[in-house]
């Protein structure tokens, strides 16, 4: 039987060590054949299936069996997440209707009194707070987890089976949807993508609730087609119109907000898909596509450039999809992708570039700080790409090199200035720029913010909130209060924990540890993992 | 073509009352009987409203005819928490709409910008949300001199090695990007000539507009410029510190107006001045006054119709103690995004108002 890994189950191993890690720094040494692994390998395998790592996390797999590793990450995935959901979440699409009207009944009215007794009200707004208590609620889980293997996949079948809540604009269907995910998230393949068809915010986000046998609505069908499953060049605008057909009917109550059938609106004619001819259903379409080997291989190679390297290896993704087609396991197919020669290659180390959501949430776990109100890491993502719920289109995020441009490289360096100038003087709460558009934020700026635990003394809220100076991690030497998941570890070992290959700029390891940390987080290579 | 917004920030909510008097109306002394500013403190602009004397120094320019003072600035429901009300203001949203663009950037959606030295907007001060977007390069740079240093140690990076790693290759081009912007923009910079007359050093206004002026001079071919002047929170015992800092600003606007006659390029840049809210019209109980609403705002340059436009808001018909405003500032910006860069922008107003300070 193996132990399940846990973030909470790490031991603390000490710094003995770390004195042997300082000695040299990221040798190349052709190891990848070698059955346990040593810090930087640990440290590979936790910054491709987590967030990224602190350094206890690391030690705790250091010398471990690396098959052995790989099995009880992969056994111990959650189904389902710890943070408590919403309030709202089974609302029907009919209640969040008769809120909007209500606020907006009521925002009409006090516009009308503004000019009466100038009591101005900030309207509320149901839906928008309904998604800004989403967003924070996985931001929180994929902080709180144990489990980030399981919020990695998530997160990666949200990129896939793209909804956004621009177009959805229901947020608990959203909720379920990623709950559906998580359920699967390293199930079965097969299972998700029946699940996904008849999944509601994936029916609203593609039309596919509007798709009746009179007039069958092809763009749910399309990206099926087309990003689910097969990817171009592999079917006919026929077979797009045959698959339309077939989910014709599938629709949403518009009052519970749960998956119906309306059996009269049913094509149940006769069609013709990838040269088969029957009277397809949904199912039976999706059953097709199943036995297609490219369904298979598109899966494969996204996982590959998600997890391994941008240049998916074609007789490798050929072997994977073979035998990830037997049953569309999840789990057998990522152990084969994690022990493969190239996943453990030390040249690929380093060689993918964070997402926005892997660079916030990363950071923010491997410093420890503390971060009760999330709206503000939401922003940032925004800012840099990424806000989650909220995919560009229906491909999803194009990630790998697209995530950095000179606009996001400056905001990405900007986001990261300010937590290490941040960081030993305030929580994340007074740190940020960008403001905070939040009713319970608001609430609290009208309060002194406490001077004690080293926060900035600042009774008055300005619009630059500034950390007391000299005491940044840049410069405050040995002085700067590392938080406990980095304390007491040795400059060397930081560097080594924080960057996945020497870092791009000169780094003095013999600098104190909170320069250190400031050192590596500001370079370059600290965006790679 | 066009003109180069220079747009000086004054952080913390300046109080307006205080800076454009309605010196003839009873109700504002009544209101501010302790920080009210004197009569014979005022200088009359009209029969209804003055500047106060520290903003002596902006006569030149309101003598002149290029110096418009756009009162009663601000937007329906106004928000009073410093954060959210400047990110209002900076990404031109309404009240209760959350952008991540900045006005600006958002300005020139869809334009085509030259590719210049690599750099469109420079940023002086920290808060860089208005030109923040995807149109624009936006480069952040409060300490001039550390900016350089850094572009000059980048100079010799050419040969860094990716090892293979395409990742890295891509990284390290960006990053080769923005160093390219910084370098050309640290040739310019190293040309440019010393201002005509020298800023104040001891504020840091006058050090970022010392900055601001010599971009403009070396023709660096941004389309903005962004400085900003902080400590107008003024919640207690006002009068000094708002009068020192009405000082400061008058001071090195009159120096700025100098320097870019003295350049030739004074047709070519419109300074703006603007805040987050104005200041309640009540004085509070320590000689201060509390967040507000609308607020004047101050319109420089070359090509400004100056005088005062739109109208002072009313100090008896008041909304929660607070000034209404009269002109919304997606109007001011739409005319600006018309008159600096020919955009024309509505900035999801329905009814723009239309300005007549640029002509």
């Amino acid at each position: 039987m193996v132990a399940p890994i846990g973030r909470r189950g790490f031991v603390v191993k000490g710094a003995a060590g770390a004195a042997a890690l300082s000695a040299g720094l990221w040798p190349l040494r052709p190891s990848h054949a070698a059955a346990t692994m040593d810090f930087d390998e640990a440290r590979h395998l936790l910054s491709r299936t987590t967030f990224g790592a602190t350094p206890a996390e690391i030690r705790a797999l250091e010398a471990q069996d690396y098959v052995a590793t790989v099995d009880r990450l992969l056994a111990s995935v959650r189904r389902d997440a710890i943070t408590p959901p919403p309030g709202w979440l089974n609302e029907g699409p009919a209640e969040l209707q008769r809120q909007v009207q209500a606020a907006r009944a009521e925002a009409a009215e006090a516009k009308k009194k503004a000019g009466v007794d100038g009591k101005a009200l900030q309207p509320e707004r149901p839906l928008q707070e309904q998604g800004r208590e989403l967003r924070s609620w996985w931001i929180d889980e994929m902080l709180v987890t144990d489990q980030p293997l399981t919020e990695r996949m998530v997160l990666f079948w949200h990129n896939h089976f793209t909804s956004s809540l621009q177009k959805v604009r229901f947020p608990p269907s959203l909720f379920r949807q990623n709950a559906l995910f998580r359920r699967e998230a390293l199930g079965n393949f097969a299972t998700l993508l029946k699940e996904v068809a008849r999944d509601p915010a994936m029916l609203i986000y593609l039309d596919g609730m509007r798709s009746v046998a009179r007039q069958p609505n092809e763009n749910f069908a399309r990206e099926l087609l087309e990003l689910f499953t097969l990817g171009e060049g592999h079917y006919s605008e026929a077979d797009i119109k045959a698959a339309a057909r077939a989910f014709t009917g599938w629709t949403v109550d518009r009052q519970t907000g749960q998956f119906k059938i309306r059996d009269n609106e049913h094509d149940g004619g006769e069609k013709t898909f990838l040269g088969q001819t029957g009277r397809f259903d949904g199912d039976a379409i999706v059953a097709i596509l199943l036995k297609h080997p490219r369904t298979a291989e598109t899966i494969v190679e996204k996982l590959w450039r998600e997890f391994v390297s941008l240049k998916p290896d074609p007789t490798e993704i050929k072997k994977l999809a073979a035998q990830f087609r037997a049953n569309y396991e999840l789990r057998p197919l990522m152990r084969s992708i994690l022990l493969s020669a190239q996943f453990r290659d030390p040249a690929n180390r380093g060689g993918l570039i964070k997402s926005p959501v892997e660079l916030i949430v990363g950071t923010v776990h491997l410093l420890g700080l503390p971060v009760p109100e999330k709206t503000q890491l939401v922003r940032m993502m925004q800012g840099l790409g990424q806000m989650p719920f909220d995919p560009p289109n229906v491909k999803g995020w194009p990630g790998g090199e697209t995530w950095i441009s000179t606009y996001t490289l400056l905001l990405r360096q900007q986001f990261l200035r300010r937590i290490v100038e941040a960081t030993t003087v305030a929580s994340m709460e007074g740190a940020m720029m960008s403001s905070s558009k939040n009713r319970r934020i608001e609430r609290r700026e009208q309060l002194p913010m406490k001077s004690d635990e080293g926060t900035m003394q600042m009774a008055e809220p300005t619009a630059e909130p500034r950390p007391v100076e000299g005491r940044s991690l840049r410069s405050a030497g040995d002085e700067a209060k590392l938080g406990p998941t980095l304390s007491g570890v040795d400059s060397a070992t930081l560097l080594r924990t924080l960057l996945p290959r020497a870092p791009i700029d000169t780094v003095d390891p013999s600098r104190a540890p909170g320069a250190t940390v400031a050192a590596a987080m500001l370079d370059t290579a600290y965006q790679l993992k | 073509m066009g003109r180069i917004l220079l747009l000086i920030e004054l952080k913390g909510g300046n109080d307006g009352l205080n800076t454009v008097i309605p010196y003839a109306d009873p109700k504002y002394h009544e209101l501010r009987p302790g920080i009210g500013v004197a009569r014979d403190h005022t200088i009359q602009l009209d029969e209804k409203v003055g500047l106060h004397n520290k903003l002596e120094p902006l006569m030149d320019s309101w003598r002149a005819g290029d110096l418009a003072i756009v009162q009663g600035v601000g937007y329906p429901y106004p928000n009073r928490s410093h954060f959210r009300s400047i990110e209002i203001w900076d990404t031109a949203s309404a009240s209760n709409q959350t952008l991540s663009e900045g006005w600006i950037a958002q300005a020139f959606k869809g334009a085509a910008l030259p590719k210049g030295v690599g750099v469109d907007s420079i940023v002086v001060d920290t808060n860089a949300l208005p030109s923040t977007g995807p149109e624009l390069r936006t480069i952040v740079m409060q300490d001039a001199e550390n900016f350089l240093r850094q572009a000059t140690a980048l100079k010799d990076t050419g040969g860094m090695k990716d090892g293979g790693n395409p990742a890295l290759r891509h990284l390290l081009a960006v990053r080769q990007e923005i160093n390219g912007a910084a370098k050309g923009l640290a040739d310019k910079l190293r040309a440019a000539a010393a201002p005509a007359e020298a800023y104040p050093q001891e504020v840091l206004l006058g050090r970022q507009l010392d900055l601001a002026t010599r971009v403009i001079t070396a023709g660096v071919p941004v389309v903005t410029v962004k400085a900003a002047l902080g400590g107008f929170d003024t919640h207690a015992n006002q009068v000094q510190p708002h009068e020192r800092l009405l000082a400061f600003l008058a001071t090195n606007l009159a120096i700025l107006r100098k320097n870019l006659m003295a350049a030739n390029r004074w047709n070519d840049v419109l300074v703006m001045t603007y805040s987050e809210f104005g200041r309640r019209v009540r004085q509070n109980a320590s000689g201060g006054t509390d967040h507000g609403t609308a607020a004047p705002l101050f319109v420089m340059g070359g090509g400004v119709k100056g005088g005062l436009h739109g109208a002072y808001p009313s100090l008896t018909d008041l909304t929660d103690g607070d000034l209404k405003h009269t002109v919304d500032f997606r109007s001011v910006f739409a005319t600006v995004a018309q008159g600096c860069w020919g955009q024309q922008r509505d900035f999801g107003v329905r009814q723009l108002q239309r300005l007549g300070f640029l002509s």
